[in-house]
């Protein structure tokens, strides 16, 4: 018998399995789709993937343009993706996140989130001194309509729950907010500069508009209609800002694996941060929309909302609102 | 390990494997991309659209869409905020929800999967998506497009942060038709096998050209000067079939 002879039988060979193929990938399928639990189940799927790799390295050698190998090809890759799937525990993965995880990345940002303060705190800083010193620049940050109310001495939070239902401005201030946050930390991917840009416009406007209300008397009310969701909102857009700049200095100071993992090892690391962002401001839109314009609540009730909401959030950023940390544990003897 | 190897004008992703034998994934390009993309945007606005206008007919007690002159609780929690968050969560939920795939991407072909070909965790599918912000700016996805055309693997911002590939699925791929060995080799039989499942969906002119192509390779008797030449569509059809069926009598 020649060597093509040879290889010819057993290429017919091959194709005449293909009801072997057929039953591994329905198998597969079935496992893929929860219709399999059962340890025997995964031991066959085990045993599939062998089978689909022995005749691919086959068909690669002895048919390589043909369709039998591209099945082969496509059976074998989903046969790869569900024997190398993750278990799921989603109830668990979420606990983890949280009482694990984002603390975890907290103590990793710490440089961040402090350098990331600073230059919020500057900004507030040089927006106040700006408008201030020459009041007309008030117009860089403030709509028209803005100014002109402030000018007549009332302030554009005023009555807010008269043109809309509380629900309704807590959803939109709890949108805008998460995605400026979410914004902040994805412009990290130009070097971190669109991070920079939009901490520092926030510090600005929020400086600048202080500044003006001041010269009308009205910082005080201002202050009070902020207290009780903008410490929290503002720490979140600097922590938002923090990871933001992690991104940012991973894609400048990138490690040995190269720009390309060290920028995704980044987004993914201080991406976790963003879930407890965007918890964090869909309460402070709640306090916005429900508390801040409501004017039944006198100053002293909004500071400890305020206060109290703002010691809330470092109790979810460092794990303590979930139990103590698996790290924290004491190993079993 | 994985690498990147281009194969023709394709991309293929091939990922190590405990059996010793590659899997390559071949990385769809800008054009499956968009379509599926566009696909996917066709869909949730008309899941959204849809929402929005069965919830106001229904608030409205009328076919009447508009939204009610004075802001109300109601209306906004019962039809604007579903239909905005139908079009703006689609892709989180469901490409979570359906392990990296979305309605679009399966009409497509194609799935999401890590550089070790599996499916992506969440965290990964949502920071994927986070990154739209930076992919669809400053309009119509500019950025995402141009990503996706000068890297070497067609990825996106998005897909660079999460470590995500998008590739053809194996939905695409068809087990050709058994070959009974009555035929020179197995290629031909395949071909023949092929050429008999896709018979009604070719011209006749175009298929009896094929089959006459093919009996002229596989059994030169039936096109020797002797025998009677076959021109009927039926007959050429049955001598493919008895040429896949008469060994196995």
């Amino acid at each position: 018998m020649s060597e093509a002879s040879r290889e010819e039988a057993l290429a017919r060979a091959l194709i005449n399995r293909a009801p072997l193929w057929r039953a591994a990938s329905e198998r597969l399928q079935r496992l893929a789709t929860g219709g399999a639990r059962e340890v025997t189940n995964a031991m066959q799927a085990v045993e599939d993937y062998r089978l689909l790799a022995r005749d691919l390295a086959t068909a690669r050698r002895l048919i390589p343009n043909s369709r039998t190998r591209e099945y082969l090809e496509a059976a074998y890759a989903e046969a790869h993706a569900q024997v190398h799937r993750s278990a799921s525990h989603p109830l668990y993965a979420l606990w983890s996140l949280f009482r694990d995880q984002i603390p975890q990345v907290v103590k990793e940002l710490r440089p961040y989130i402090a350098w990331v303060s600073v230059l919020f705190a500057l900004c507030v800083t040089a927006g106040f001194a700006l408008v201030h010193t020459y009041p007309e620049l008030i117009a860089l940050f403030a709509s028209p309509d803005m100014i002109a109310g402030v000018e007549r001495g009332e302030l554009w939070t005023e009555g807010l729950l008269s043109i809309a239902p509380a629900s309704v401005v807590s959803a939109q201030v709890f949108t805008n907010n998460i995605v400026v946050s979410l914004f902040a930390f994805c412009a990290g991917f130009l070097f971190g500069l669109g991070t920079f840009y939009i901490v520092a416009l926030n510090g600005l406007m929020l400086g600048a508009v202080f500044a003006f209300t001041a010269q009308h008397d009205l910082a005080g009310r201002l202050f009070t209609f902020i207290v009780a969701h903008g410490c929290v909102e503002v720490s979140v857009m600097c922590l938002s800002g923090a990871a933001g700049a992690a991104v940012g200095e991973a894609l400048i100071r990138s490690g040995a694996g190269g720009r390309s993992q060290s920028f995704q090892a980044a987004a993914l690391r201080s991406g976790k941060l963003l879930c407890a962002c965007v918890l964090l401001l869909i309460g402070c839109g709640l306090i916005e929309g429900y508390i801040s314009p409501n004017p039944d609540f006198p100053l002293w009730t909004r500071l400890v909302v305020g206060i109290g909401y703002w010691l809330f959030m470092i109790a979810l950023l460092q794990g303590w609102l979930f139990g103590k940390s698996r790290a924290a544990q004491p190993i079993p003897a | 390990m994985s690498s990147l190897e281009a194969s023709d004008t394709t991309p293929a992703l091939v990922i190590d494997s405990a059996t010793g034998v590659d899997v390559h994934l071949r990385v769809a390009g800008p054009g499956a991309r968009a379509a599926a993309f566009v696909l996917d945007w066709v869909i949730r606005l008309i899941l959204a659209a849809s929402w929005y206008v069965i919830a106001a007919v229904i608030y409205n007690r009328r076919f009447d869409v508009r939204a009610p002159l004075v802001p109300s609780a109601r209306w906004f929690v019962a039809v604007l905020a579903p239909s905005v968050a139908i079009y703006f969560l689609y892709h989180y939920v469901l490409e979570v929800a359906m392990r990296g795939r979305t309605p679009g991407k399966r009409m497509v072909g194609v799935r999401i999967v890590t550089r070790s070909g599996s499916t992506p965790s969440v965290g990964a599918l949502l920071a994927r998506n986070v990154f739209r912000l930076i992919d669809s700016f400053p309009f119509a996805y500019t950025v995402g497009l141009i990503t996706t055309m000068v890297t070497r693997d067609h990825v996106r911002v998005g897909d660079l942060a999460a470590g995500t590939f998008l590739v053809y699925a194996s939905g695409r791929a068809q087990l050709p038709a058994l070959p009974a060995a009555n035929v020179a080799n197995a290629a031909q039989a395949e071909l023949i096998g092929e050429l008999l499942q896709r018979w009604e969906q070719l011209a006749p002119e175009a298929r009896r050209r094929l089959a006459r192509r093919i009996l002229d390779t596989t059994s030169p008797d039936t096109t020797s000067p002797d025998a009677p030449r076959l021109e009927d569509d039926g007959a050429l059809r049955g001598e493919l079939e008895r040429l896949m069926t008469a060994r196995a009598s």
